[in-house]
This record gives structure tokens, C-alpha cells and sequence, in this order.
């Protein structure tokens, strides 16, 4: 099965055609350089992870690419379209095929679990009826092991599971293509690996492409098929575990350590 | 010598006369240049809003929950003050009306100050206290901890959603409160009347809506929309761009109530002129 609606413009590109270009992408804030000339190619059906040290840049990259921070200079291409050209009907129409996982989860406060994960539904898919709705919303708390929590507030959960529930929220749409800042972060290992596994069937079921910030070289292990090592604003180097594991690059083989 | 050789001003002059001197001659750090900016950037908000309000789709249901938040949650408190209004002024009036000997006129006299002047200002600063605040803060949280970005990104118009929706139920609200802390602060001013004099109730109903007239009710009524207008928007602005974290949350929901009270005054001081200019008095 592809993505699940078929009007989807991801539904669109055959497996292994680019899905996102960035190539020279710049960002400052002041006169602290983040971004100096960053490239990526991501193709459907893949999943690259973005290691760097804290405060590397990491976040402020895939912000970037959703356009939640603006950059200064460079091309990014998502899905054909010039993301930092795009007006403000178009750039929500192409957000609707990207999920986003917020380091901080971001959940919102004032909603129950259950509003938190029909927020996006009730926007994109209005012809949902109620009792579909739910279903989705149950079958996402089962993915993430958490399916009696849904009319507790945020504030009733612990630091991992709010992180579990935001992943919930970020594959409830099955966006085409994910972005998750640090999804295992904070989790036992356990979990984590759950974790892991979950988003290597989603990539499996909805043949989903995603970009994977993370610390943690067991998940960045068990699900990425490539590796970016972002160093002073440049992609140092780029490949599959093994190879980068055999790096001489000191920046590069401290990851893997 | 005043100006030196170079074209400057001498520096103990510039100390001394800075008041008098322009301020791109005193190089203070410009206090103006942040108020223009700010000024600006609040005007393309209220821009903004302006075009997604009327831009469907609507959102009826936070609409409908806003207004019960700001309206219903407001109630209480704006009946006591208004209340409490009412009595005050009457009690603190009747002297000096016994004094000219026109004890009769009381209730003419509390009702129409209760209705064009106290307590729509009264209502309007306790709504930029209670209102603007919770606004500023909340909206300013929401940024601060990524909620707006986390709406943004799910291709959901957080502007619409969290901004129009409130800035919309205060304009709407506020007017409605004013009309009843009005009923209530008459009701308040009945009491008074009946504290140190006997005045019948239907003799102070007939003299009362035999004074006041609409002229005195309907701008005072829009007024109200105004003041609504300018607490939801100053505290949706506060909150919607603060910065720095959560001590910038507490800034947020501070500087929505001060700014939105002192833009009460100034509205209602516009208004007073604009009632004048139009003879409605
Ligand atoms: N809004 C901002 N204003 C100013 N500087 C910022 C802003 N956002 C990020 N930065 C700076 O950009 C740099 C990169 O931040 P970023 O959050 O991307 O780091 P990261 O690689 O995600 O680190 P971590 O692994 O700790 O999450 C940091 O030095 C930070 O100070
Ligand atoms: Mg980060």
C-alpha cells in the first residue's frame, strides 16, 4: 500500500526518486553561523540520520526544511516544489505530507491525548467519520504501547511517554515524509528499540521516507539506511553505518565510538 | 562653543541640553525607534487579522469556547465591581447634591456617569487584567514550548486558530459584559439611593430610562467594542511573538496588561472627543 490517501503528491514518486534536495543551504543567527553550505539528497522509501554534537545545528536543519525557521541562502526541494518559494496555501498543502516529531514533543497542553492526536485529523480529514477517527487514534496509541492514556492530560505523563505520544501524533496522518528530532531520547532501551521498530514498519507499510536526529546509535543502527555526520555546518561525510563506522575522519568515527 | 570644529556637539552641552536636543543628536538609545517598530509590527497583526477572520473556514467551535472563556469566566467578577460601583458613586455623590438641594436628582444623575463613563472603563481594565493576561500568557507558553510551531507544521493556520478566534470573542464579549455590569451597577445605585433617602423602585426605574438616552447608551456601547477589539488583540500580539523562553511568558502576559489598559484610556479618551465632535451629547 502507498501513502495512504491517493491524492497525495508523495503518492506520486516511484521509489528511489529524490523526495528532498538541499544543496547549499545556509543559516545565521546574528553572527553565529548554524547552517554554512549544507547538502542532503533523500530518496522515497529511505531513511538517513543526521548525527552532530549538541548545538551542531541539527534542529535548526530539518526547522529549516519545513520552513519553521527561515534560512538565509540555498535550495531546498521537497517533493518538486522550492520549499522557500512557496506562498502560504501551498506550503500548508506540502506540510500536510510531512510529519514532524518536536525534540520537545510539543504536545498540547490544554488538549487531552485523545484532542492531541484528532488536532490534525479534524484539519486534513473531514470526511473522517467520528467512529473512524477513533479507530485511528486507538490503533496509534497501540503502536506506541500507550492505549490507556488517552483522556489523561500532557501534564499526567512522564517525560517518555509525552515523547511517545507525540510520535503517535506524527504517524497518525502516515505523512509521506517524517522528520524526527531525537525519538528515542529519553526512553529505557526497551522502548526505545520499540520505538524502532515501529518506525521501520511504518517506512515498510506506507513505504515512508524519513529523517532521523539521533544520539542514540542503537536506533540510528537498527533504522537508518544511511548516515550524515553534520559537522561546523557541512555534511562531513555520508554513508551506511558500516562504512562510517571504518571512518579515519576523528569528527566522524567519535560517533561511534 | 556649542558645535565644534567637526560639526559635533561639544559633549558637555549635549549632556547638559539632551532634553532639548533631537534625539538622533543625543545618541540615547533610541526608545522611539523600538515604539515605531513595535507599532508597526502590532498594526500588521491587527492586519492579519483582519484578512484571516473573514477568510473561511470559520471556526465556530473555539470561537464558541473563547467567548464562554472571556465572557462567562469574566461574569462574576465584573458583576461584583459593577455592583460595587454603583453603590460607591451613589453614597459619594448624594452630598453634594444635598448641598445644592437636589437630592431628587441622584439617580439621574449616578446613572449616567455609571453608563457613559465608569462602567465601561471599569469592565474594560478588570477584562485587560483578567483577559489579557491569561491571553499573553498562554499564547506566550504555547510559543515558548513549541505548540504554535508543532500547529504550524501540521498544516493547521495557528493564527487563526489560537489568534482570530480570541481577538473575535473579546470584540464580542466585552459589549455584552458592559450591558450587564450596566444593569448591575444600576441595581447597585438603587440600593444606594435607598440607603439614606426613599425612592420607590418604580420611581427610580422611570427616572433613570427618562434620562438616560440612547446617545449616552450606544456609544458607550461602542466603545466597548473597541476596548474588546484592543485587549484581545494587544494580549494575542504579547503572547503570539514572545521570545526568550519562559521569563519572556511572564513579560509577555505583563506587558499585555499594562499596554492594553493604558490603550483603554486612550480609546476612551478618543471616544469622549468623537461623541463631542458629534454633538451626541
Ligand atoms: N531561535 C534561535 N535564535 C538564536 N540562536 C539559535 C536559535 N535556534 C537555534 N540557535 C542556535 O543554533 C545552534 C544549533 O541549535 P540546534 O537546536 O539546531 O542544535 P542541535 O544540533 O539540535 O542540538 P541538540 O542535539 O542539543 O538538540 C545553537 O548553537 C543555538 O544556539
Ligand atoms: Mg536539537
Amino acid at each position: 500500500m502507498e501513502s495512504d490517501n491517493g491524492n497525495s503528491i508523495y503518492a506520486k514518486f516511484a521509489n528511489g526518486e529524490p523526495v528532498l534536495r538541499v544543496s547549499g543551504l545556509k543559516k545565521s543567527f546574528g553572527t553565529h553561523v548554524v547552517l554554512d553550505g549544507f547538502d542532503l539528497v533523500l530518496t522515497k522509501g529511505e531513511n538517513i540520520a543526521v548525527l552532530g554534537r549538541s548545538g551542531s545545528g541539527k534542529s535548526v536543519l530539518i526547522r529549516c526544511l519545513v520552513r519553521l525557521t527561515e534560512s538565509d541562502e540555498g535550495i531546498i526541494n521537497m517533493l518538486g516544489l522550492d520549499v522557500p518559494d512557496l506562498g502560504q496555501d501551498a506550503l500548508d498543502k506540502l506540510r500536510a505530507e510531512i510529519g514532524f516529531l518536536f525534540q520537545s514533543s510539543a504536545l498540547y497542553d490544554s488538549m487531552t491525548v485523545r484532542e492531541n492526536l484528532e488536532f490534525p485529523l479534524r484539519r486534513h480529514s473531514k470526511h473522517l467519520t467520528q467512529a473512524e477517527k477513533d479507530q485511528m487514534v486507538q490503533e496509534a496509541l497501540d503502536n506506541v504501547g500507550l492505549s490507556d492514556t488517552a483522556d489523561l492530560m500532557p501534564s499526567e505523563l512522564s517525560g517518555g511517554m509525552r515523547k511517545r505520544i507525540g510520535i503517535a501524533r506524527t504517524m497518525i496522518m502516515n505523512p509521506g515524509i517524517m522528520l524526527y528530532d531525537e525519538p528515542t531520547t529519553g526512553l529505557d532501551p526497551v522502548t526505545g528499540r520499540g520505538i524502532g521498530k515501529l518506525m521501520l514498519e511504518m517506512k515498510k507499510k506506507y513505504n515512508t521516507s524519513s529523517i532521523i536526529i539521533s544520539h542514540d546509535m542503537g536506533c540510528v543502527k537498527q533504522t537508518a539506511d544511511r548516515i550524515v555526520v553534520l559537522v561546523n555546518g557541512r555534511c562531513r561525510a555520508l554513508g551506511t553505518y558500516a562504512e562510517l563506522e571504518k571512518s579515519e575522519d576523528p569528527d566522524v568515527h567519535s560517533f561511534f565510538e | 562653543m556649542l558645535i565644534n570644529k567637526t560639526g559635533e556637539i561639544n559633549h558637555m552641552y549635549r549632556e547638559r541640553y539632551r532634553l532639548l536636543l533631537p534625539n538622533t543628536m543625543t545618541k540615547r538609545p533610541s526608545i522611539f525607534k523600538q515604539w515605531f517598530e513595535e507599532t508597526g509590527n502590532l498594526s500588521a497583526f491587527a492586519g492579519r487579522y483582519l484578512r484571516d477572520s473573514l477568510r473561511p473556514p470559520y471556526d465556530f467551535g473555539e470561537l464558541l469556547r473563547q467567548a464562554f472563556e472571556v465572557g462567562y469566566r469574566s461574569l462574576g467578577l465584573v458583576a461584583i465591581t459593577a455592583f460595587i460601583m454603583g453603590l460607591v458613586i451613589t453614597i459619594q455623590s448624594r452630598p453634594t447634591l444635598v448641598e445644592f438641594g437636589a437630592e431628587s436628582w441622584l439617580p439621574a444623575m449616578v446613572s449616567v456617569s455609571l453608563v457613559r463613563e465608569i462602567v465601561p472603563v471599569v469592565t474594560a481594565l478588570i477584562c485587560a487584567g483578567r483577559v489579557g493576561s491569561g491571553i499573553g500568557a498562554e499564547l506566550g507558553s504555547m510559543k515558548v514550548t513549541e505548540q504554535i510551531d508543532a500547529m504550524e507544521v501540521s498544516g493547521t493556520n495557528p493564527f487563526k486558530y489560537l489568534v482570530v478566534s480570541r481577538i473575535t470573542a473579546a470584540t464580542l464579549m466585552l459589549p455584552i459584559l458592559v450591558v450587564i455590569a450596566d444593569a448591575v451597577s444600576l441595581w447597585g445605585a438603587y440600593i444606594g439611593v435607598n440607603i439614606k433617602g426613599v425612592v420607590s423602585y418604580d420611581l427610580y426605574v422611570r427616572q433613570v430610562f427618562d434620562t438616560l438616552e440612547y446617545s449616552d447608551v450606544v456609544p458607550s456601547i461602542i466603545k466597548c467594542v473597541f476596548f474588546g477589539f484592543a485587549i484581545g488583540l494587544i494580549g494575542c500580539f504579547k503572547g503570539y511573538t514572545t521570545t526568550k523562553g519562559t521569563e519572556g511568558v511572564g513579560m509577555a502576559a505583563n506587558a499585555a496588561v499594562v499596554v492594553s489598559s493604558l490603550v483603554v484610556f486612550i480609546i476612551d479618551l478618543l471616544a469622549a472627543q468623537i461623541t463631542d465632535l458629534l454633538n451626541l451629547n
